[in-house]
């Protein structure tokens, strides 16, 4: 009887075959790390590295334990919705060690501009001042409580808020007219501008007091028939109130 | 005979309306505090599956002070060298001709200098920017080791002991938000400061932002206040035409911003 037979090539080819399967699995257990592919294709750990990285900013609720009248003023102030850190700098280690590790405190002039030194780009209302013109050489802090920034006197003249405007209508043709003609402030907006805003001119008729056909003013102001002169338009859907000019 | 039936069906329905009370009637009798249901949340383990953090960007509201980049810096150890940010802030100047100019002068930190004065601006302001995290990321596609990744609470992270520093994601990402850090030699981003949100604070750019201008929440969650934001204003993000998906919203940028 013929016995059935293994070809000596195929057994020899197949322990190759066997030999290198086996050294595939031992490198790829090796090589890819354990958690690779538990959530995705990423190593799951990775995550609990980035997890430990140390936190260096504790954030404002940890303050208020020790520095609770200074959170308190500041709670109540212009700057409520400030953090500590902010201006103080990373405190968790402070937070740890108190006396080591003791935050900044910057109290050099270049500090507050960052915030409030004047730049265009800034949405309009935020309270900026020209550092060049404002009080050169003091710092802010010799006027300015930062925990709570009121303004030491009330500015006298809109244009110490509304540089910009004040600035353009000083070379236009209503250069005479007093920004409460147009505008009825009351000296509460001088202190509290935002809660106690001001009015403005909310019709043609306003504009018409001066530069109707039948206006009971100066000669030499120009005027218009209410009635026929674009009777469908405001006045500033055309012309800039602050820098007037007929179009 | 037709009025006893539905007599009898009134009934059943009684009792089966009694057995579906019972646990509310349970509750009369048990009462379980608020705070003991808060308490329990607390304690919970962080369950990354619950979450899909995103962030939003008021730029009505910023005032280019740089606080946000130089606090990311200081948290995650980002290299000083004005060319390494994570997060930084960045000034649009449109000028009357159409013409836009974009300034980022150390991303930021220490202020803008003076706009220069030949091209008139029309208008002009700011927009934070940083990884948008997107939900179809073209870093993490391109990462030949799976080093980069979204994590399952929506994070776009960097595996640092995996990333072999190939550069290529930093190419794919068509927001600039990445860097090769210079020590380590591997890719380098924001990550949400995910060693905090997990622990439930705020990412350092949210903490310190003074005019909160940055809002951090969660997709989906109606009592986030990222979704109070999106509610309330015209949302656009950057590059949509690119598909990415990215989960940083933006209002009140228009076409310029990109």
């Amino acid at each position: 009887m013929k016995k059935f037979r293994i070809r000596q090539q195929i057994i020899s080819l197949s322990i190759l075959f066997a030999l290198l399967i086996a050294s595939f699995i031992v490198a790829r257990l090796i090589l890819i790390p354990r958690s690779f592919g538990e959530y995705g294709h990423y190593r799951a750990d990775a995550i609990d590295d980035i997890t430990a990285q140390p936190i260096n900013y504790a954030g404002s609720v940890a303050c208020i334990e020790c520095h609770d009248d200074i959170v308190e003023l500041k709670a109540n102030s212009n700057h409520k919705g400030l953090s500590c850190e902010i201006c103080h700098g990373p405190a968790a280690k402070h937070i740890e060690a108190p006396d080591e590790n003791l935050p900044s405190a910057p109290r050099e002039r270049g500090f507050c501009p960052l915030c409030h030194g004047y730049d265009p780009s800034r949405p309009t209302g935020f309270p900026q001042i020209v550092t060049a013109l404002h009080n050169p050489g003091t710092r802010c802090m010799s006027c300015h409580n930062p925990h709570n920034p009121i303004l030491p006197h009330t500015p006298e003249d809109c244009s110490a808020c509304h540089r910009g405007i004040s600035n353009e209508k000083a070379v236009s043709p209503h250069s005479s007219l007093p920004c409460i003609k147009c505008h009825p402030a009351s000296q509460e907006h001088m202190v509290n501008p935002r809660s106690a805003s001001v009015q403005k001119p909310t019709g043609r008729e306003f504009c018409g007091q001066c530069h109707s056909k039948d206006a009971d003013s100066s000669r030499d102001i120009p005027r218009i028939d209410l009635k026929t002169h674009w009777e469908r338009y405001l006045c500033w859907d055309c012309h800039y109130p602050h820098s007037p000019e007929a179009l | 005979m037709n009025q006893k039936e539905s007599q009898a069906v009134n009934r059943r329905e009684f009792i089966f309306a009694c057995k579906r009370a019972l646990p509310l009637a349970g509750l009369l009798f048990f009462p379980l505090s608020a705070t003991d249901l808060i308490l329990a949340q607390e304690n919970e383990k962080y369950n990354p599956t619950e979450h899909n953090y995103a962030m939003g960007i008021d730029t009505h509201k910023c005032i280019g002070c740089g606080r946000c980049a130089d606090a990311c810096k200081k948290e995650n150890n980002v290299p000083l060298e004005p060319i390494f940010f994570r997060t930084w802030v960045e000034r649009y100047i449109i000028a009357g001709n159409g013409e836009v100019s974009v300034d980022s002068p150390n991303g930021g930190i220490d202020g803008f200098p003076e706009i220069k004065g030949d091209k008139e601006a029309l208008r002009t302001f700011f927009v934070p920017k940083l990884c948008n995290h997107c939900a179809n990321p073209p870093c993490v596609q391109v990462c030949p080791v799976g080093a980069t990744f979204i994590s399952r609470d929506g994070v776009v992270l960097v595996d640092e002991k995996y990333c072999v520093g190939c550069r290529y994601c930093i190419q794919a990402c068509p927001y600039g938000a990445r860097y090769l850090h210079p020590e380590k030699k591997v890719a380098d981003k924001c990550t949400f400061c995910y060693h905090r949100i997990v622990k439930g604070l705020l990412p350092a750019c949210v903490e310190v932002c003074p005019t909160q201008t940055r809002i951090f929440g969660e997709v989906g969650v109606r009592s986030s206040p990222l979704s109070r934001f999106v509610r309330f204003n015209d949302i656009t993000v950057l590059k949509p035409s690119l598909n990415t998906s990215p989960k940083v919203y933006y209002a009140g940028t228009d076409g310029e911003v990109r």
